[in-house]
């Protein structure tokens, strides 16, 4: 991340030691993801060292320490998600993108992981795109998701094109 | 196999989705009361937390209240991550109001002028709800000059961090890892200073109960677990959802009320719960006298393998143990790779009793619930499904 958009973010959080949660979850929202550059940066900011912060930081599994699309997609793993059929969902998803968990695809577009019960029980197979939640999935619905996604990032990177040419 | 009937006895109750009582009417009336008799009130009640632990919740307030000091806080726990748990999804979703009434609640008996909601990470999603109901809140005790306000920090995906005090190391940004206790978080927590921690649907009942009163709430459920409590069921049943049952029923008639007529298990109380074949449904109570539940009820029918269930566990526990302690730590990940040798036979069937032996160790030797209760499900699965373990 720009190291000035990550002083933006300290400089709103507050450059102490007890906003490091939130500044972590603010720069991950941002670019999905922590690089050793952003870690180093707000250890000296914060005045702590390193290591804490990226002690802090690997403990959490919503804030990756690797490169990660910009659609992080968080699939259920639950056992209760299995027995509705969480497995088919997953093949599909690899079908259309071309990606196994903890992979990205080679576009940066999008990310797969599984992940333990995000709280639908009652509403299996479910999955978390970024900060949206999507449930009741089946082969056919996860597909048509995607596709909106997919449509989503090309007419952005189309706009970005144009913009910069 | 036993019969099932259609005449249930599971007693559903609504006391948190049903009435129309207006929140802040509630919060209004409860505050015209003398302090000392609104906490013996609900002492009187017999509430229990309803995260799972059952701490009885009117103690808990007393003791935060007598702590020394002016800077308190009130800390709800939104981090529901226990497998097969969604009821404070629902109440976030229809009833937050009155969740963060009962904060206020809490705030004006103890002297607290400080709270917060932990919300899961996975429940991102409903963050704007949140923070709009919240602030509409912090504004009506603005207006009813009640010194306390309400702020939202959020999770990052660490199912330990819903163990009370991990969950305080993570709101001061540190790693989500459990503190020994004592102190309890009543005497030091947040910034080492007396915190009240309860699970979302406390707040609603102890809100609820101002003004019911302690007898109304009593003559729900059995002596040891009064009231009525929010169930999560999943799992082989043509009914999943969030359903308020009276505590203290029997799981058969449970069973009756939401199985699919061939149900061969229920796992109580998620996966840090106990698992119970059919043939003790009878004689199970689900309540602190039996087995208890934070809400989760997984049923199963017998289509299922145990074994897969049992396995699904152990991964899980293995991922989120936070690895402070050994035994938890190593421990988790042998029982996997030990069901794993057993089913492949590399290990005898005799290794099943060293492992059930491994989780009494855990069980001794691990500072938080986590680490304590994995041997619960273990255990239970195990034993009642030996075989399945096997073959």
């Amino acid at each position: 991340m720009e190291k000035t958009v990550l002083e933006e973010i300290i400089y709103r959080q507050g450059a102490q030691r007890d906003r490091l949660l939130p500044i972590l979850q603010d720069v991950v929202e941002q670019q999905n993801f922590l690089t050793e550059g952003d870690m180093l940066h707000i250890a000296n900011l914060l005045q702590m060292s390193a290591a804490e912060v990226y002690g802090t930081a690997s403990f959490y599994s919503f804030l990756p320490l690797n490169r990660k699309g910009k659609y992080m997609i968080r699939l259920c793993k639950s056992i209760i998600a299995k027995m509705k059929g969480s497995d088919q969902v997953l093949a599909a998803i690899t079908d259309q993108l071309g990606i196994k968990p903890g992979e990205t695809t080679a576009d940066g577009v999008f990310s797969l992981e599984l992940v333990n019960d995000i709280g639908w029980s009652d509403r299996e197979p479910a999955m978390l795109i970024n900060d949206k939640v999507f449930t009741d999935l089946d082969p056919v619905k996860v597909t048509h998701i995607l596709t909106n996604y997919l449509k989503q990032a090309s007419t952005q990177a189309f706009v970005t094109n144009l913009s910069t040419n | 196999m036993e019969t099932m009937t259609n005449t249930s006895t599971v007693r559903k109750t609504d006391l948190i989705f049903g009435r129309s009582l207006d929140t802040l009417t509630l919060l209004r009336n409860a505050m015209q009361r003398d302090k000392d008799g609104l906490i013996q009130e609900l002492i009187d009640s017999g509430l229990r937390g309803r995260g799972g632990a059952g701490f009885p919740t009117g103690l808990k307030w007393k003791f935060a209240k007598g702590a020394p000091g002016n800077e308190k806080y009130i800390i709800c726990n939104a981090d529901e991550g226990e497998p097969g748990t969604f009821k404070d999804r629902v109440i976030l979703e229809k009833a937050a109001d009155k969740v963060f009434a009962g904060m206020g609640l809490c705030g004006w008996l103890t002297g607290a002028t400080k709270g917060f909601i932990y919300l899961r990470n996975e429940y991102i999603w409903m963050r704007n709800h949140i923070l709009a109901q919240m602030n509409d809140m912090n504004e009506a005790f603005r207006q009813m000059k009640l010194d306390f306000s309400i702020g939202l920090k959020m999770g990052s995906g660490a199912y330990v961090c819903g163990e009370e005090t991990a969950l305080i190391e993570s709101m001061e940004s540190k790693r989500g890892e459990p503190r020994n206790k004592p102190p309890f978080p009543a005497i030091a927590g947040y910034e080492d200073k007396p915190t009240v921690v309860n699970n979302v649907e406390t707040w609603v009942y102890a809100l609820l109960i101002s003004y019911i009163g302690a007898d109304v709430f009593a003559a729900y459920g059995t002596e040891q677990s009064t009231g009525s409590k929010l169930f999560s069921v999943s799992g082989d049943t043509p009914k999943p959802g969030v359903y308020e049952l009276e505590m203290g029923m029997k799981l058969s008639d449970f069973v009756a009320e939401f199985g699919d007529g061939d149900t061969k298990a229920v796992q109580v109380g998620g996966a840090s719960g106990f698992c119970v074949p059919r043939r003790k449904f009878d004689q199970v109570i689900i309540g602190f006298e039996g087995i208890p539940t934070g809400g989760s009820m997984m049923l199963f029918n017998s289509h299922r393998s145990m074994y897969h269930v049992l396995h699904n566990f152990l991964e899980f526990f293995m991922e989120e143990s936070c690895g402070q302690c050994t035994p938890c730590r190593v421990g988790c990940q042998q029982l996997l790779l030990g069901i794993e040798a057993v089913k492949s036979k590399t290990k005898p069937a005799q290794y099943l009793d060293t492992l059930m032996e491994f989780t009494e160790t855990m069980r001794l030797a691990s500072k938080c619930g986590l680490g304590q209760s994995v041997g619960n499900a273990f255990n239970s699965i195990v034993n009642e499904f030996y075989e399945e373990m096997i073959y």
